[in-house]
C-alpha cells in the first residue's frame, strides 16, 4: 500500500488560491466493474476534478436516487467487495488527487471501524463522507479518523437547525458537505434555492470549505453553485454519462471527459 | 399507556443498551426531532390518550378478547393456553393500533399526508384505513415482487383511496419499500408523516410504536388476572420487526417471574441460511436507522430473509427486542415454516380459528412450552392477526381444494 495520501484541505486551498471553487467528482467503485471503475475515475482526475469521492456500493442506499442506485446495484451484482473499494482508492490516490470514500455506515461497522480507518489510510485515502450517520450517532468513527488524521465529512441539510450545523461542522475535518435539496441524489434541471442560504448559514459557523452536492449536471449549474460555495459535488451526472454509453466504454469515457471539462470550466466561471 | 420509566426503555437518544439510536441522514433529523417532541407531548396529554382509546374502542374493536383455548389445551395435554384475540380487530391484526395512533399524531402535528411501507400489504391496508378515517392523503410503497403476490391487498388499499407505488430497486421486497419510503420522506417531510409499520427504525419509532401497541399487553395482563387470578408463566408472540411482540411484552417486563418468549421465522431452518431469524441467526449491525440484529454478509450488505410468512420476512428486528435478547430478559427462538403451518392447522381444527401465519409461529413455539410446563401451567399467546390473507399460501402448502 502507498501510505498517507493527499488530504482534501490542500485541494480546496489550491482552488481558493485560484479564486474558484473545487470540483468534487463521485463514482461508485466497481462500476461498471472494478478496473473499469478505476479507469473512469482516472478520467475524472485527468479532466479536472480536484477531489474524488469513491462510492462504496451498498444494498440499502436510502439517500440515493435511481441513477446511483442502478450503478451500485450493478457493481454489487458483479460481486464488488469492500476490498475492491480500497483497491480503487489506492489506484486513484496514487494520482495525487485527494480521494475520499462515500459510504453508508453498516459496511464500515462490519469491516471494523478502526481497521477500516487504518486500511483506508494505508491505501492513501483521505477520509470518509458518511451520509447516513451524524456526529451524534455514537459511532467509533471520529476517534478512528483522528487516529489517522483522516477527513471526517458529515452532511448539513436545509432542514438543519443552526445549532446542529454548528455541532456538525465542529465534528468535520477537510470540508463540509451541504446537501442542496431536500431529496435524494440525482441530476436536476434547476439548482436549488435552498443551497445558497444553507451555505451562508454553514459558513457563518466554520472556516472549513463548504461543498454543495445533489443535482448539478452541467457547467452552467456548476458556475452558479461556485458563486457561493467552495466546492461543487457531482455524482449522478457522471454515472448517467456512463449508463448512457453502457455498450461502448470508449464513448462513455469520452462523454465523462467532456462533462468533466464542462464542469471544470463552470467552477472557474463564477 | 406508558407506566413509570422502566429499565427496559430507551434513553433520551433512543438507545436500548447498545441497540437502537439514530443512524439517519441529517436531512431527516429535524423531522425525527419534531416527531419525538410531538409523540412525547401526546403521551403526556390526557386528551390525546382519551381520544386514542375512544377511537380504538369505537372503530377498531379494542380491547380485543382474551380467549381460553380449552380444546386446544386439552389436545396438547399440557398447560392452559390463553389467546389474545388481536385477529378480531378491525383490518384483522394488531397493526390497526399502531396506525391509528400514528395517524392521530399526524393530525395533531398538522400534516396532511402519510406514507407507509408494506411487505405483504397488512400495514399498507391498515395505513390506508387510518388515512381514510382521518381524511389524510396516503401513499404506500410496496416491493414489486409483493404487489404481484399480494394483488388482493393492493386492491384493498386502492379501494381505500391510497396510492400504491411498486418498488423495483434492490430485492423489490419490504426492505426496499422502506428505502423508497425514506427517500420520499426526505423530499416531502414538511407536510408528510411516515407511518412506520413496526417497532424498528430510528428513534423515536421503536418507542413510539411500542407506546401505540402496548395496549395489547396492558389489556391482556388485566384480562388474565381477572380470568385466572394470577399472572401467566409464559407470554409468547411472533417477532418480525416486533410490533405485536413488544406490544404484548411491555406490560410484563417488570414481572420477572413471567418468561418472555419471542418466536422468529426460522424459514427452512436457521441452519439452511434461508430464514428470517435475525436474533437467533444474525448479528449486530445497522439497518434502517438503528443498531440491532440483522442478516448481513461479510461486507455488511443486507442478506435477503426467507419466511413463509410475509409479515415476518424482514432482515432486521426492533432494537428493544435486541436489547431484551442480549440482556436475557427475553428469549428468542426460531420456528420453521413447517412448525408454523402445523400449528395453524391444529388451531383451526381444535378451536375453529384460522390465524395469520405470523401468529402461527407464536402458537407453534407456545405449544412446545405448554407441553414442557404441563397441566397447571399458564401460557398467554398473542394471536396477532387473522389468516384470510394467507389462504393462497395455505392452499399451496396443504394442497387444499384439490
Amino acid at each position: 500500500m502507498s501510505g498517507p495520501g493527499a488530504r482534501t484541505a490542500a485541494a480546496f486551498a489550491r482552488a481558493a488560491d485560484e479564486q474558484r471553487a473545487a470540483l468534487v467528482g463521485y463514482l461508485p467503485a466497481g462500476f461498471p466493474d472494478v478496473e473499469g471503475g478505476i479507469e473512469a475515475i482516472k478520467v475524472l482526475v485527468d479532466a479536472g476534478c480536484d477531489v474524488i469521492e469513491v462510492g462504496l456500493p451498498y444494498s440499502d442506499p436510502v439517500m440515493d436516487g435511481p441513477t446511483i442506485q442502478a450503478a451500485a446495484q450493478q457493481a454489487l451484482d458483479r460481486g464488488v467487495r469492500v476490498s475492491d473499494v480500497l483497491r480503487t482508492v489506492e489506484a486513484v490516490a496514487a494520482t495525487g488527487t485527494p480521494t475520499v470514500v462515500m459510504t453508508y455506515w453498516n459496511p464500515i461497522e462490519r469491516y471494523g471501524v478502526a481497521r477500516f480507518a487504518a486500511d483506508l489510510d494505508a491505501a492513501g485515502g483521505a477520509g470518509l463522507i458518511t451520509p447516513d450517520i451524524t456526529p451524534d450517532s455514537r459511532t467509533e468513527w471520529p476517534v478512528a479518523a483522528d487516529a489517522h488524521d483522516l477527513d471526517k465529512v458529515f452532511l448539513v441539510a436545509p432542514s438543519s437547525t443552526d445549532a446542529r450545523i454548528a455541532m456538525t461542522t465542529q465534528a468535520c475535518r477537510g470540508f463540509v458537505y451541504a446537501t442542496a435539496v431536500m431529496g435524494v441524489t440525482g441530476a436536476r434541471a434547476t439548482t436549488s434555492e435552498l443551497a445558497g442560504p444553507l451555505v451562508k448559514r454553514t459558513k457563518a459557523v466554520t472556516d472549513l470549505p463548504v461543498a454543495v452536492g445533489l443535482g448539478v449536471s452541467n457547467g452552467g449549474q456548476a458556475a452558479e453553485v461556485a458563486s457561493y460555495a467552495d466546492g461543487v459535488i457531482v455524482g449522478s451526472a457522471f454515472v448517467r454519462a456512463l449508463l448512457d454509453h453502457a455498450d461502448d466504454r470508449v464513448a462513455g469515457l469520452r462523454a465523462l471527459a467532456a462533462l468533466t471539462a464542462d464542469l471544470a470550466d463552470g467552477v472557474r466561471r463564477a | 399507556m406508558s407506566g413509570p420509566a422502566s429499565v427496559w426503555n430507551a434513553d433520551e437518544q433512543g438507545w436500548f443498551g447498545e441497540f437502537g439510536g439514530r443512524f439517519m441522514p441529517e436531512a431527516l433529523v429535524a423531522a425525527l426531532d419534531e416527531l419525538t417532541v410531538a409523540w412525547q407531548g401526546a403521551m403526556a396529554d390526557q386528551a390525546f390518550r382519551a381520544e386514542f382509546d375512544t377511537i380504538l374502542r369505537e372503530y377498531a374493536g379494542v380491547p380485543s378478547l382474551l380467549y381460553d383455548a380449552v380444546r386446544l389445551s386439552e389436545h396438547l395435554g399440557g398447560a392452559r393456553i390463553l389467546l389474545k384475540r388481536e385477529d378480531l380487530n378491525h383490518t384483522g391484526a394488531h397493526k390497526i393500533r399502531n396506525v391509528l395512533g400514528q395517524a392521530l399524531l399526524t393530525r395533531r402535528m398538522g400534516k396532511t399526508r402519510v406514507i407507509a411501507e408494506t411487505g405483504a400489504g397488512q400495514h399498507g391496508v391498515a395505513s390506508a384505513t387510518a388515512a381514510a378515517y382521518f381524511g389524510l392523503e396516503c401513499t404506500v410503497y410496496m416491493g414489486s415482487v409483493d404487489t404481484k403476490r399480494q394483488a388482493l391487498n393492493v386492491a384493498r388499499m386502492e379501494l381505500l383511496g391510497a396510492k400504491v407505488v411498486p418498488v423495483d430497486s434492490g430485492s423489490a421486497t419490504l426492505k426496499d419499500a422502506i428505502n423508497e419510503a425514506l427517500r420520499d420522506w426526505v423530499a416531502s417531510v414538511d407536510y408528510t408523516a411516515y407511518l412506520f409499520g413496526t417497532a424498528a427504525g430510528p428513534h423515536p419509532f421503536p418507542s413510539m410504536v411500542r407506546d401505540f401497541t402496548r395496549g395489547i399487553g396492558d389489556e391482556a395482563r388485566a384480562q388474565v388476572l381477572e380470568l385466572t387470578g394470577r399472572l401467566p408463566d409464559v407470554v409468547a408472540a411472533c417477532v418480525g420487526g416486533g410490533s405485536n411482540a413488544i406490544g404484548m411484552f411491555t406490560a410484563f417486563l417488570d414481572d420477572l417471574d413471567v418468561r418472555i418468549l419471542g418466536f422468529e421465522a426460522g424459514g427452512d431452518g436457521v441452519e439452511t441460511g434461508r430464514h428470517a431469524a435475525t436474533i437467533a441467526g444474525g448479528d449486530s449491525g445497522v439497518l434502517h436507522g438503528a443498531r440491532t440484529f440483522i442478516l448481513q454478509d461479510d461486507d455488511g450488505q443486507t442478506i435477503e430473509s426467507h419466511s413463509i410468512s410475509a409479515g415476518l420476512d424482514y432482515p432486521g428486528v426492533g432494537p428493544q427486542h435486541a436489547h431484551l435478547a442480549k440482556s436475557g430478559r427475553g428469549e428468542y427462538l426460531p420456528v420453521t415454516d413447517r412448525q408454523a403451518m402445523d400449528a395453524l392447522a391444529l388451531l383451526a381444527r381444535t378451536e375453529g380459528i384460522i390465524c395469520a401465519i405470523e401468529s402461527a409461529h407464536a402458537l407453534a413455539g407456545a405449544f412446545d412450552v405448554a407441553r414442557d410446563l404441563g397441566p397447571g401451567g399458564l401460557v398467554l399467546v398473542n394471536l396477532s392477526g387473522r389468516g384470510d390473507k394467507d389462504m393462497e399460501t395455505a392452499i399451496d402448502w396443504f394442497g387444499l381444494g384439490r
